[in-house]
Parts: C-alpha cells; structure tokens; sequence
C-alpha cells in the first residue's frame, strides 16, 4: 500500500513538472501571461510529492516489506535500523529517487524564496528545472521504479553490500547528492538568463547563495567520502583517483569557478559568458559523473546499475540536457560577451587565473578519467592512477595556489603588487622558513615538498585580508573567504605531510609480541573470534603506546559478513593532535614462519587528519559566506520593498 | 576556453563559444562506443563451462591424498570446496558438506594458506566430509580459479568442467539446489 502510494505520488509530481514546464513556456509569451501566477505554487507542490515519495520508500526499507523487489534485493530483516534505513537510497533505483527528490524539493525552494530575479527570468528558470527534472521523472519510472513488486514474496531479502554497511554510508550520499543536484539550480538559473538574455549582476547575485549551498554539500561530502574510504577500505589511502571520486571532484571543481566567476560578475558586471557558461558545465560534471559511475561503463566499487538499457537512457538524457543548453549558449553567447574591462593585475585578474587553473585541472581529472575508455575502444586496458593525476594536477594548481596569495588583496579593476608587498614578505618569509624546515627533516620527494611548503606560505597569506580591519565589523563573507582558504592551507598540509612521512610496517606477530612503527610500539595481546548482528569477525586486541606514553587498546577488526557473503576490514585508528596510527588486522600468517602467527598491518601518519579537517574549514567558510551574503541580500529586498512601498502611497 | 578578456575572446572568433558543445559530442561519441561494446566484466560467470584449471596439489594432512585437476575427470560430477581452518564461515558450513557427503555425494577440498595441526584440528572439531585434501599453500589454484575468498564450492561434471559457482558458506537451505546442480551435471 505504502509502495503504490509512493509511486502514485512520483507519477503526480511527474505530471505537475510537464504543467510546469509548458505553463512557464508560455507564460513568457503575449498570450500566455495569463499562467505565470501558477508556476510558482506548482513547483512548490512538486517539491512536496516527491518528498512524500521519497519518504515512502524509506517506509518500505525501515519495514523490510520484502514484498517491493528493491527491498527483497538490497535489504535483509536481520540488519541494524539505521542501515535499513540508509539502504533506501544504497542502491540504483533508492539513489535516483533521492536525486529528483532533492531535484524538485531545490526547484520548489526557488520558487517558494527567491525574489532577486526579474519575474521572466524566474519563470525561464523554473520552466528550465522542470525540464530537467521530467527527464529524471522518466527515467525513473520507465526503466528505475523503485517501487515495483515482487511475486511470489521471498521469505528473506539479499542483504547490502557490506563495504557499504557503515555509519559513513546514511549521510555520505545524501550530502554529495545535495550538492550534484544543487548545482542543477544554477544550471536552469543559466537557462533561464540566456532565453531572457538578462546576463547580468543581478542574476550573478541571485545565483550565488544557490551555488554555495550546492557547494558546501559537495565540500562536506567529498571530505566525509574521503574519510569513510580511508578508514573502510583498510588501505590505508584517503584519495584512489577512483572514477567514482573523480565524479564527485568534477563538479566541486566547476563549481569552485563558477562561484569565484560568479562574484566578479555579481561586482564588476565582467565574465559574463564565462559565468554562464561555468553555470551550465557544473551541473552537466554532476550528471556526466553519475553517468559514467552508474552506467558500468567505468568499473567502479559505486556501479550499482551495470545495464546498457539504463546507461544508454541516461545518455540520452545527457545529450538532450547538455547539449542542448551548450547549443542555447552558443546561439546566445554571441549577445552577453561583452563586459567591464580590467587591468592583469587586479582582483579580477586573479580570479580569472583562479578560473583558468581550475577549469584546466578539471579537464585533466575529465581526461584521466575517460582515457581508459579511450584506450579501449582500440582494444587495450589501462588504468590511470596518481602517476597522471598528482603531477598533471600540480602544474595548475601551484600557480593558482601563488595567486591565491595575493589575490584577495588585490583591488577590483586595477591594482599595483607594490600596494601588497607586506603581505607578500610575509608569506615569502613563511615558505623560506619552511623550506628550511623541512630540508632539515630530510627525505622528502618533490611534489609533497612543493605542497608543504605552499601549505605554510598559503596559511599566513590566507588570513592577510583581516590585517588592518575591525574584526567585529568585518563582513561575513570576508570571514567565510578567509577561512575556506585557510582551509586549503590545512588540508594540503595533511596530505603533503601523509604523503611525505607516513611509516608503513607489515608484520607477523605473535599473541603477546610487539612491533614499533615510527614512535609507536604496538602490542598484540589476543585474537579473539566475535560476531555481531549479520556477521562474524576476528578481532585484534592491541594496545598500542606512544614514545613512554600510556597504553591505548586498539580492537581492529576482520569481518565476514553472511548476507551476502564478503569479507572486510574495520581498520582500528588512535588520534593524536599529530597524526593517526591506523591498524588493521590481515589474516592469520601463512608460510613457515609456525604457528599462531597473525598478519598486521600498521600505519603512522603525521597530520593525516588535518586532510579532513582542512575540508571542514572549507565547508565552514562556505557557510558563513553564505550566510553573510543571504543576510545583506534580504536587506536589500527589504529595503527595495519598503521604497516601493512609499512611492506607492505618495503616487496616491 | 579561458574568459580572459572579453576583447579577445570577441576577436579570436565565434568558434570558441562553440568549443564547449564539440568537446562535449565528442564525449558522447566516445561513450556511445564504450557503451556498445559488449565488455567482459562478470567475474563469476564467466568460469561456467570451462574445465577446471589444470593443477596437482600435495596433501593436506600427511597420509592422505593431494588433489589434482585429474582426480575430477573420473565420469562422476564432483564437489570441490575451498575452505581454510581460519575462516569462520566455512565453520558455519561444515555440517551441510558433511550431510552431502552422507548422501554419497564426493567433496574435495581445497585447502587454502593452512597448516597440517590447525587442519586436523579444524576437521576434528567441525568433521572431514573430504575424500582428498589439496593444500594451496601459495593461494594458486584460488587465484587460477578466480574465487574472490574462502569458502567456495564448485560444480565439477564428469569430464572435469565447471556446471556452477557457489561463492560463500553453503547454508541447511541451499542443500536441495546443490543436489539438483550435481544432477545437472551428471546429465
């Protein structure tokens, strides 16, 4: 009952985006004014339908109604609550549903909230959102339905892939998806300027918050993301240039552009082409991304749908979507080309560099990803890995990481280096300091020296913007920008540091012996079989001690899992403020080496957790930026109303 | 594709607002043959209907006889399991190979990185439903089968090809299949 309910709802909402879609076409004609006034609550209702839909299918989850295929398939009566729960949306169909989910709940938001846009252009906008989304609708429907039945009702369901069955799985996909399809806000935004061509400072501002919400999510999700690989998958790495992550990367990286272009058109009415054009190309990185992960066509950890029918689907989706607002953008391009002009040296200069740098990297990640499937069309399997991506990625990103310096200090329109020179001396001093640093320590390669050493030089010149300002009247979004590029400082630091000093130690212990992996002495004390809800484990009891420190017991695990069948390691971590030892217990040793002998794998890992918390301070700037902004705009619309207001009654 | 300078961008000509539309059908292109093609990519299928890699195991437990890939081409559908004393699903799994070995069906074991006392330890607490015992010290014959982990029961028919792929402990409930699976093969 619940199940048909929520597809009764689905279908609903797909008939109110087709209304939507053809009442806001019309409404921007003569004849069709008459509709305008209905787009904006039909979006809002959409949103709401496929909320309900949504919620439906969490229902059927959280009761295991094995009697829905999607559940016989991906979930088990045996397993935990919260991994029911978090099943709903582990899966293809589950993870599409979210998707136009969280597609028509951003549409309706819009429509329920923002007031900075000229009318046409919102109804533009809206109309380009319910075409998107009814693209989704059908493919949901047609070829996903997450709520089809299954008869006869099997007795019991199959379970979910237990790599995924982690705490890190109920909010890690939900956030990146917020931030995909965020994205898709901007994406119809763009649309919606290029048909009424009101390519301006306006929609920059009006675009802005709604690109920096999508943002955040993908800030957080990608670091959570990063995190739960690195202490899931037991391999110790927290990045795999995995397609899937590459995915998630992409659209952070347009997006990351499309803000900095974003705020030069939001002040200095310049980059406008360029601003709609990154506005289209972010939202198409996130459905490009979950094409190439979900279609099988990249063999990924993540491909929960390896179907031609679906993949060839949703690729036609792509063409429609993408390439018809490219096609829309280069008949229209033509007329918003034009804007302010700037000197080199000025904040837009920067921020031009910063656009550059970033949109090249997001093309070597495009590349890195797609190459294998450039090779295989001529018949040879490759597989592209850090080798390509680390020193390819630098060579952009070291430039934009100078120019970060000193591009917040800079002037709109035209500055001179001179005017920045202090900030300047004090981040050269803060690179010679650490280069110096580290030549000392010794032994470190190339790029993870480059990356400390900028990580230093970057954390002094990121704050330089809040010299010589009153702190307590300074902006928000002065303080957001501030922080996210400290934060870039931080993580870098992290993963320099992983890269450059971790200790790796394999070893084979005995019950009751020790092994030191860099100022760690660990100690095995017992192995000892446990078994939890729907598995089996073998659980280490170490106790691990710091230099002469006191003793830390650390219990990681290998786990067997029964429904289905497969094995995993529960790596077990100790945080220290500098560093992480990670340990995971392999199997018993083999060879000739006796008995009772078992396989451990150790890890020291200087400042590895500044990695995430680096990513935590770029999520936390973002929201204040985002605060601060949305605070000044509903001033603004405040103030315009009130003007209004009283022109209205003096004309009285 | 760079923004910078709306003067030049204007110069340069028109063909680079359309830059972004042609490497984006090149994309398209590019998939369509990915798409297309048929790719290999089922693991577990694929050894269905293949011989049985060629492989002679020694002994597991002293006294006993090794398995060799020849033992399994007598004319009789065979069970090969591959199991380890350290894998505790495979305990789970014991007292089903034990009841078809009562039914007459053959079992073979492949043991895989063990050592002599834990595996006679192991079959004394759990049962020895085995006829022969191959030790895989090195993980070999595992790897050249392709099982991704332990346990694992194969299907052999007469002639010493895989008819089925049973990836994880056999479970009370999965017995009835088994059989219905060693018939198939004996046709």
């Amino acid at each position: 009952m619940i199940a048909e309910f929520g597809l009764a709802a689905l279908w609903l909402a797909a008939a109110l985006a087709a209304f939507q879609l053809i009442a806001g076409s019309l409404a921007l004609t003569e004849r069709g004014e008459g509709l305008a006034g209905a787009v904006r609550p039909v979006a809002v209702v959409q949103g709401l339908l496929t909320a309900i839909a949504f919620v439906a299918l969490i229902l059927v989850f959280a009761r295991t109604d094995l009697s829905v295929k999607l559940v016989a398939m991906n979930s088990h009566s045996m397993k935990p609550l919260i991994f029911k729960i978090a099943g709903a949306w582990g899966n293809h169909e589950g993870s599409m549903l979210l998707w136009v989910t969280v597609m028509s709940l951003a549409g309706g938001f819009v429509a329920l909230v923002e007031r900075r846009l000229p009318e046409r252009t919102m109804l533009a906008t809206l109309a380009g959102q319910a075409f998107v989304s009814l693209g989704f609708y059908a493919f949901l429907l047609i070829s996903s339905n997450p709520f089809e039945r299954l008869d006869p009702v099997p007795a019991e369901g199959n379970g979910l892939n237990p790599l995924l069955q982690d705490l890190g799985l109920a909010f890690h996909p939900p956030t990146l998806y917020l931030g995909y399809v965020g994205l898709s806000v901007a994406f119809s935004f763009a649309i919606g300027a290029l048909i009424t061509r009101e390519v301006g400072p306006a929609f920059a501002r009006a675009m802005r918050p709604w690109v920096l919400a999508a943002w955040i999510f993908l800030t957080l999700g990608i670091t959570a993301g990063s995190y739960w690989a690195y202490y899931e998958l037991g391999w110790g790495g927290w990045w795999f240039w995995d397609p899937v992550e590459n995915a998630s990367l992409m659209p952070w990286l347009a997006a990351t552009a499309l803000l900095h272009s974003a705020s030069v058109l939001a002040a200095r009415n310049a980059l406008r082409a360029w601003t709609v054009m990154l506005g289209v190309v972010a939202f198409s990185m996130s459905m490009i991304g979950t094409f190439l992960v979900r279609s099988g066509i990249l063999t990924s950890v993540h491909a929960f749908a390896v179907d031609p029918e679906r993949g060839s689907f949703i690729l036609v989706l792509l063409a429609i979507y993408i390439g018809g607002a490219l096609t829309l953008f280069g008949l229209r391009a033509a007329t918003v080309t034009e804007g302010e002009r700037f000197a080199p040296v000025s904040r837009e200069g920067a921020l031009v560099i910063n656009n550059v740098a970033l949109c090249a990297i997001l093309g070597i990640v495009l590349f890195g990803t797609l190459y294998p499937l450039v090779t295989e069309a001529f018949d040879t399997k490759v597989s592209v890995g850090p080798p390509y991506f680390n020193p390819m990625g630098a060579v952009f990103f070291v430039p934009m990481l100078l120019v970060l310096m000193v591009g917040p200090l800079l002037r709109w329109r035209r500055d001179s280096l001179a005017r920045v020179r202090p900030a300047i001396i004090a981040a050269g001093l803060a690179i010679l300091a650490a280069v110096i640093a580290v030549l000392l320590v010794g032994g470190v390669g190339v790029l993870p020296f480059i990356g400390l050493v900028l990580a230093v030089g970057l954390a002094v010149a990121s704050v330089m913007p809040l010299r010589g300002r009153n702190l307590r009247r300074t902006p928000l979004a002065v303080w957001g920008m501030v922080l996210a590029h400290l934060g870039i400082a931080v993580a870098l630091f992290g993963m320099a540091s992983e890269s450059a000093f971790s200790v790796e130690r394999l070893v084979a212990l005995r019950e009751g012996e020790s092994a030191t992996v860099g100022p760690w002495t660990v100690r095995l004390d017992a192995v000892e079989p446990v078994a939890g809800p729907n598995w089996t484990a073998l659980e280490a009891r170490m106790t691990a001690r710091y230099k002469d420190g006191g003793g830390s017991m650390l219990l990681p695990q290998a786990r067997s899992f029964w429904a289905p069948p497969q094995q995993t390691t529960e790596s077990a971590l100790k945080t220290r403020w500098n560093g992480q030892l990670y340990t995971v217990l392999g199997g018993e040793s083999p060879g000739q080496t006796g008995p009772g002998r078992w396989q451990v794998r150790l890890w020291w890992k200087p400042f590895v957790t500044l990695i995430w918390y680096g990513g935590l301070l770029i999520g936390l700037g973002g929201v204040l930026a985002l605060i601060g902004r949305t605070a000044s705009d509903i001033r603004r619309v405040i103030a315009r109303d009130k003007i209004a207001y009283r022109r209205e009654r003096q004309n009285r | 594709m760079s923004g910078t300078g709306q003067d030049k961008a204007a110069k340069t000509g028109r063909w680079m607002i359309w830059l972004p539309l042609v490497l984006f059908a090149a994309f398209v292109a590019l998939v369509m043959i990915g798409l297309f093609r048929p790719a290999p990519r089922e693991v577990a299928s694929t050894l269905i209907d293949k011989p049985m890699p060629e492989f002679d195991l020694p002994p597991g437990l002293p006294g006993r006889p090794g398995l060799a890939s020849a033992d399994l081409k007598g004319g009789e559908p065979h069970l090969v399991n591959i199991f380890a004393s350290w894998c505790l699903p495979c305990r789970v799994e014991a007292p089903q190979l034990e009841r078809l070995a009562a039914m007459g069906v053959p079992v073979e074991g492949i043991s895989v990185r063990d050592r002599t006392a834990d595996l006679q330890q192991f079959l004394a607490t759990y049962g020895d439903p085995f006829e022969r015992i191959g030790a895989d010290d090195d993980g070999q014959v595992q790897l050249a089968l392709g099982s991704s982990g332990v346990p694992e029961t194969y299907v052999i028919d007469g002639k010493g090809v895989i008819r089925y792929q049973h990836i994880g402990e056999i479970r009370a409930e999965d017995i009835p299949m088994i059989l219905e699976k060693l018939e198939e093969a004996r046709r």
